[in-house]
């Protein structure tokens, strides 16, 4: 059985359902990052798994213990669920110093002295902080705020770690290091970890397994190649990712573009088929120029973004963009062009 | 830094003119008074005394009223310090029903006169005659009083009631732009609700507490109205109404005017004191708490408590504001003070003889509606000048502007009016005593620095450039004023004129020291009549006084709010 089991987890404020019959089971030592747009649901299932929020239905249990549970209306307080939690807005407290920080839950927790001392040691040397431990966390930047936020969810040897954005109220280039260092310490002392975040990439380089959220309602659950590669619905296609869409009316095997006929590039599943229109999708450097084929369009407008060349072609209302490598040939703006879709993906046009 | 206008301009320009206006406006009307108390103070006969003035202070009824302000200050400052921090915390961190409401309410004793209040309390409870009193000893056959309201503890509860809320308001504001995570990461950390409440949060708000106890402190220090009204009855004076008696009683006297320097001299120190500790409380505790995006507050579940706790905010606000108003008017309407309330003994003659017959009250009614409404039109207009050298010009010698226009802040109101009677009454070639020209002064005076801190925050929004695109594109220096400036300040002009219209209508303090035969203000009537046994006449007044100012209070949320909108 996994370790941490979420089994129909909703919750509603008011008549809107904030998070709908949410399924997700994370193994020990696991990185799950909900990933999705602001309002999606994901740091609300995150504080129903810190405590924070009642549940409206369902359960969750870590190990062989239920802490929420709407049907026995039982929930495990918060303070008594030995988590640690990273808050997006770093939540240090500024009347200690870093040490006392790192230390307040050890002393929460009525440990020995020396013990503290070790504990909190050993976590602020692990996050590079042991040089600033008696200062003021005041005086920190914002990565170094966070770094202690860390710490402190580190010294409580936590069952499970939260995250909620951690990273998004830091500079950019201080982002892509403290990316590097979670994953770090998640490999050494494999913690399981549930992360919040809206940033893909953030998703992408941290966890072993996303899943997308969407209106409170989970879109996709899968590896990270798997949600890049096989998106499980449009939503995902393009929330994850670049992409292009081209809607498309499809008729006696064949598909018709604004006005025009062609033949498919991959035969389209049946029952889209049998609806008679779809949309085509396709990441924008998996689509090929042809001079001869291929879906007509004609070039609007042509960006040089460094390695790669921007392309924005017009296939009747709809705007299609391709990528492609400075290396290779393409046209000119005002050129027709045949587009080829190399590896295209059907999907329903509702929903 | 270059000074790019005057340097470039010898001559007397503008910005000069400005200057020197600004500066002889505040020596003038607030510099002056206060270093002529200094100065009678500690210079007699030619020389710097200070044996004298140790002297005066060593006297038994000097000494006493020291102590007195001492002890009332503290008592309220720790009273209102722990009911405006109770109730904040009550309605920001609870479950409790009708938050909403019932922080609106805890601000209402605000807009009260607390003298007002002191009076209504005095009817309540005084020892033989308050309503409350002689109820409980018929009904239960007591021979002595229930509380006795003209006792330490008894000025100390009312001047809480209308004090607290200067805690109440940063405390509760603290709380709610406290980040919520600050205490749910304690959470999460292990600890439980009151460990946080004693670890995190109070820690956290702590410098909104003192800042807000260090102003209760403040005003009751220098507080006139209630100790007048219910201390010196039996004996009981602080600081303020000592000066008072020493200045009545004087008609001119030396001694008495040099003893009223020297306890307003010690005023001064300690005022300046507290407004210094303050700054420095807020300077250190600036931390840095306020939420970024984040979920409502953790509230605290008061679950079985939840219903007696708001019968509790309930009754509070019942017994602190509605009885006290509601006996006010109900006084008011009695033929005689001390008959019972029956349809028969009430009436409404009082308040339509006060209003259209009685030429005291008319008198008064009229002076302060016009005192305070010359008073905010000049300290508004005089505010914008001199808001706009200190925060605009770029001349030598604002920075004096900037100390004379934040020294009233620190200077109570019966030190103006002391300093206004030194200054104005003939040694200087200018006699104004006793007429209605000195209590304007003296307003003037008293309520600049609400002015100057308006006027300062309405310029600082607008920016240098609309002002040097002006005059790019050909304006002068006063057009560019007229048409650029004034319409972007004319909210900040509009808060500044009701700050100090709405404050001197009920004006005690300082008119008490000034007033002549004619030219007695709203305040000074009800006081003296209550003080001349014309308790129902003082009530009535009270009452018309009260309708007045809850009328131009709710006169300005509207405008404000259709303010903003536009």
């Amino acid at each position: 059985m996994a370790y941490i089991e979420l089994s129909g987890v909703t919750k509603r404020f008011g008549k809107v359902a904030a998070v709908n019959r949410l399924d997700l089971s994370i193994e020990q030592g696991e990185c799950v990052a909900m990933l999705g747009p602001s309002g999606c649901g994901k740091t609300t299932t995150l504080r129903m798994v810190a405590g924070f929020e009642d549940l409206d239905d369902g359960e969750i249990r870590v190990g062989d213990r239920v802490i929420s549970s709407k049907k026995k209306h039982f929930y495990l307080p918060p303070e008594n669920r030995n988590f640690g939690m990273v808050f997006q807005a770093f939540a240090v407290w500024p009347h200690m110093s870093v040490f006392e920080n790192v230390a307040f839950p050890l002393r929460i927790r009525k440990l020995p002295r020396e013990e503290i001392q070790a504990r909190a040691e050993e976590a602020l040397k692990h996050t590079n902080l042991w040089s600033v431990a008696e200062g003021s966390p005041d005086d920190l930047s914002g990565g170094g705020k966070q770094r202690v936020a860390l710490a402190r969810a580190l010294a409580i040897r936590p069952d499970v770690m939260l995250l909620d954005e951690p990273l998004s109220s830091l500079d950019p280039h201080f982002r892509e290091e403290m990316r590097f260092e979670i994953k770090d310490l998640q490999r050494r002392f494999h913690h399981s970890i549930l992360y919040v975040t809206h940033d893909q990439s953030e998703a992408m380089a941290l966890s072993d397994r996303i899943l997308v959220m969407k209106g409170g309602v989970v879109q996709q659950v899968g590896s990270p190649l798997e949600i890049y590669g096989a998106p499980a619905n449009r939503f995902v296609f393009e929330f994850i990712g670049l992409s292009s869409f081209l809607q498309v009316a499809l008729r006696d095997g064949r598909m018709e573009v604004a006005g025009a006929s062609y033949a498919p590039p991959a035969p389209p599943p049946p029952e889209l088929a049998a609806a008679g229109g779809a949309w085509l999708a396709a990441r924008p450097n998996e689509i090929a120029f042809s001079t001869e084929g291929g879906v007509s369009g004609t070039v609007e407008r042509k960006a040089y973004l460094g390695e790669v060349i921007d392309y924005r072609v017009r296939v009747g209302e709809a705007e299609v963009r391709v990528q492609k490598t400075r290396r290779e040939p393409g046209p000119e703006v005002g050129e027709t062009c045949g587009l080829i879709f190399a590896r295209p993906r059907w999907y329903p046009l509702e929903g | 830094m270059t000074t790019a206008v005057p340097a470039a301009q010898p001559r007397f320009g503008t910005a000069q003119i400005l200057l020197a206006l600004s500066v002889a406006i505040l020596v003038i009307v607030v510099a002056v008074p206060v270093l002529l108390i200094f100065f009678n103070a500690f210079w007699v006969q030619g020389q710097f005394n200070v044996v004298d003035v140790i002297k005066v202070l060593s006297q038994h009824e000097t000494y006493q009223a020291l102590l007195n302000s001492l002890i009332l200050a503290s008592g309220v400052t720790v009273t209102g310090t722990i009911v405006g921090t109770f109730f904040a915390w009550l309605v920001t961190r609870t479950d409790l029903p009708f938050k909403g409401t019932m922080k609106v309410l805890f601000l209402v004793p605000f807009m009260l006169p607390s003298f007002i209040g002191a009076l209504a309390w005095k009817m309540l409870l005084s020892p033989r005659s308050g309503y409350i009193n002689r109820l409980f000893m018929d009904l239960l056959g007591l021979d002595g009083p229930v509380f006795d309201i003209y006792t330490y503890g008894g000025i100390i509860l009312v001047e809480t009631m209308y004090l607290f809320p200067f805690v109440f308001i940063q405390v509760a504001g603290a709380l709610e732009r406290m980040d919520p995570t600050l205490e749910e990461s304690a959470r999460i950390s292990g600890a439980d609700l009151f460990t946080i409440t004693r670890k995190i949060t109070i820690p956290l708000v702590m410098p909104s507490i003192l800042s807000g106890s260090l102003l209760i402190m403040l005003y009751s220090m220098a507080h006139f109205g209630t100790v007048a009204v219910l201390g010196i009855e039996v004996g009981i004076y602080n600081i303020p109404t000592l000066i008072y008696e020493k200045i009545h009683q004087s008609a001119g006297s030396f001694a008495s005017i040099r003893t009223g320097t020297v306890l307003a001299s010690v005023l001064v120190v300690t005022a300046a004191f507290i407004m210094w500790l303050q700054n420095k409380v807020l300077a250190r505790g600036k931390y840095q708490i306020i939420a970024g995006k984040s979920f409502r507050p953790s509230e605290l579940k008061l679950r079985g408590l939840r219903v007696p706790m708001l019968l509790f905010c309930i009754a509070y606000i019942g017994f602190t504001i509605v009885l006290p108003t509601v006996t006010i008017f109900m006084v008011g309407g009695l033929r005689t003070y001390g008959l019972p309330f029956t349809a028969e003994n009430m009436t409404l003659d009082n308040y339509k003889f006060i209003l259209f017959d009685w030429q005291l009250t008319r008198d008064a009614i009229w002076n302060s509606v016009s005192l305070g409404f010359s008073a905010a039109l000049i300290t508004m207009t005089a505010g914008v000048i001199i808001s706009y050298v200190i925060v605009k010009m770029k001349v030598r010698g604002k920075g004096i502007l900037e100390f004379l226009g934040m020294l009233p802040f620190s200077v109570p109101g019966s030190v103006i009016a002391l300093g206004v009677i030194l200054a104005w009454s003939g040694k200087f070639g200018v006699n104004i005593y006793n007429t209605v020209w000195i209590i304007l002064v003296a307003y003037i005076a008293r309520y600049m620095a609400f002015s100057l801190k308006a006027n300062s925050a309405a310029l600082e929004q607008v920016h240098d450039s609309l002002v040097e695109a002006a005059r790019a594109s050909g304006a002068t220096m006063w057009q560019a004023l007229k048409d650029i400036v004034v319409p972007l300040v004319r909210p900040g002009m509009l808060a500044a004129f009701f700050l100090i219209f709405l404050p001197a209508l009920r004006e005690l303090t300082v008119s008490v020291l000034l007033y002549g035969p004619t030219t007695r203000t709203i305040g000074v009537a009800i006081y003296t009549l209550n003080e001349d046994g014309e308790t129902v006449y003082s009530a009535a007044l009270a009452g018309i006084a009260l309708i007045i100012i809850v009328f131009g209070e709710s006169v300005i949320k509207r405008l404000f709010k259709v303010g903003r909108k536009g």
